[in-house]
């Protein structure tokens, strides 16, 4: 068992085409260095220079915004459900 | 392809300026920055002058080039050019020399400024072959989707908070569209329509339709300049859920500026907010040129967006041209929107009271001059949110059909009026 990581559509490239990826890790952070072993690259499309995760960049455990949480330091458990999604606009 | 594209030259990230050809996409593979439509300003100054724009109809396509369609619009071809009224007595009441209301609360067909970005967004959504069309919306997107939608033939789903005010979601459900309630705020809805998008080819309009989508508001800034007579505001005050409405209308200004058609720079653009749900306020009061997302809880459910998509833009904007930013509790929007009502006979809604209110906030504690002029946006029409001022306007009184009782009545009144 291990956390499950949608992958949105503008990152697939990387994933050749997975949606779904299933990755161990103790955070979010952990998870983000473990999809850069997997797919080369996709660390640097998330986060900026200074580590920190990108201004237009949302990621969700479970439904829940990660700056609610702890951010990069947000606690991973068995069968979380991790969401990366770019912000969208108003309505 | 230059014809085939109309005036549009490419998409391009707001970020790092990579470009992108004009689809149906919204963010850059890169970094996520938000993409924005490129044009042809040298081909558009050829073709719109201000003697082009009074020639043609009164409506938000008179501004067609400066507009993100390739060819003809298809849908809303009604859409815009809204009243811009002199509210002299409101003015008065403010405390401020003069004072204008841009009032989309009448705009058609669904009385709200988004028949101005859903027109765009369907017509270049039909230009792209699409036949179903969707949204997240906090209710008056919902609304111009299946409205415009159903008019031009489309089938379409709307996702909304499932907590909406009635009159929006009757306002959605009459068309015949999908509507989707979701138990959850609206950044939750937001959240899921990414991942549908993602997964269903359907013209999103706020999502991978977003860059054309988020142009049809500078249509809202045109029209203010062209109705004050080719003259920028000195003073604008903006509702902001997601900031998109707020750095559209800054860059409406900026277009007609680059074009010629207008000629002085020195505009002031002003954000306004509920305090439920403030955090570009927050910001940039604060200082701040970011901003921290919060969980909503305001009566302007049109304005609750906790994580603005457009916050950064809207906070560089207002710092930019030197505007400020404030927010107004429950209770100040419902006076706000007591106030235009009983001085200009506009009966706005919730984020019309916003507006009304942080404008009035503005303006006493001087950051808008008392003797300057200011254009407020109302965007949206107080019949939707009937909810939030029931029971805080009075009650009818009630008698029989009776002239002595009618009478009685208004002793009753008069003796009230001496006494107070």
């Amino acid at each position: 068992m291990a956390a499950q990581v949608r992958i949105p559509t503008p990152l697939r490239k990387l994933t050749n085409n997975e949606e779904l990826v299933e990755i161990k890790a103790a955070t979010i952070g952990a998870a983000i260095t473990e999809l850069q072993k997997r797919f080369p690259g996709i660390q640097e499309r998330l986060v900026d220079e200074g580590g920190a995760v990108r201004r237009f960049v949302n990621v969700y455990v479970n439904e829940e915004d990660i700056r609610f949480l702890q951010n990069l330091q947000t606690p991973l458990k068995d069968g979380d459900e991790v969401s990366i999604i770019p912000a969208i606009a108003g309505g | 392809m230059e014809k085939q594209d109309g005036f549009m030259k490419a998409l391009k990230c707001r970020e790092c300026g990579r470009e992108y050809p004009l689809t149906a996409t919204h963010v850059c593979e890169f970094d996520f920055g938000p993409l924005e439509v490129v044009y042809d300003y040298d081909r558009i100054k050829r073709s719109l002058t201000r003697h082009a724009i009074e020639s043609r109809p009164h409506t938000m396509w008179r501004y067609r080039e400066l507009l993100p369609i390739a060819n003809e619009p298809t849908v809303g071809t009604q859409v815009g050019f809204t009243p811009l009224i002199k509210a002299d007595r409101l003015a008065e009441r403010l405390g401020i020399r003069e004072c204008w209301i841009k009032n989309d609360a009448v705009n058609y067909p669904t009385l709200s400024f988004k028949d101005r970005v859903v027109s765009v967004a369907l017509s270049r959504a039909h230009e792209l072959g699409f036949k179903i069309v969707a949204c997240a919306s906090t209710g008056n997107l919902a609304n111009s989707v299946a409205a415009n939608a159903a008019a031009a033939g489309l089938k379409s789903y709307v996702f909304i908070p499932a907590d909406l005010e009635q009159g929006k979601i009757v306002n959605s459900l009459v068309y015949g569209a999908n509507v989707i309630g979701i138990h959850g705020h609206y950044d939750e809805v937001n959240r899921l329509c990414a991942e549908i998008a993602g997964k269903y080819g359907w013209a999103f309009v706020n999502v991978n339709m977003r860059p054309y989508y988020a142009e049809g508001s500078k249509s809202l800034g045109f029209e203010v300049v062209e109705q004050l007579g080719w003259r920028v505001p000195q003073h604008t005050v903006i509702p902001m859920a997601s900031g998109s409405l707020l750095t559209k209308i800054h860059k409406s200004y900026q277009e007609l500026g680059k074009l010629g058609l207008v000629h002085h720079t020195d505009w002031k653009i002003h954000g306004a907010q509920a305090t439920g749900c403030s955090p570009i306020s927050v910001a940039q009061k604060a200082g701040l040129d970011f901003f921290k997302p919060v969980k909503p809880n305001t009566i302007a459910k049109s304005l609750a967006i906790g994580t603005p998509a457009d916050g950064f833009y809207a906070l560089r904007v207002m710092k930019e041209t030197g505007g400020h930013a404030e927010d107004v509790s429950d209770d100040e929007i419902r006076d706000a929107i007591k106030l235009l009502a009983e001085t200009e006979g506009i009966f706005a809604e919730t984020a019309g009271g916003v507006t009304v209110g942080v404008a009035k906030k503005l303006i006493a504690s001087g950051k808008i001059p008392a003797e300057d002029s200011v254009v407020i946006c109302v965007t949206g029409n107080g019949l939707k949110t009937l909810d939030a001022v029931n029971g805080h306007c009075g009650h009818p009184r009630e008698i029989k059909p009776s002239l002595r009782e009618f009478e009685a009545l208004m002793q009753e009144t008069e003796k009230f009026a001496t006494h107070h």
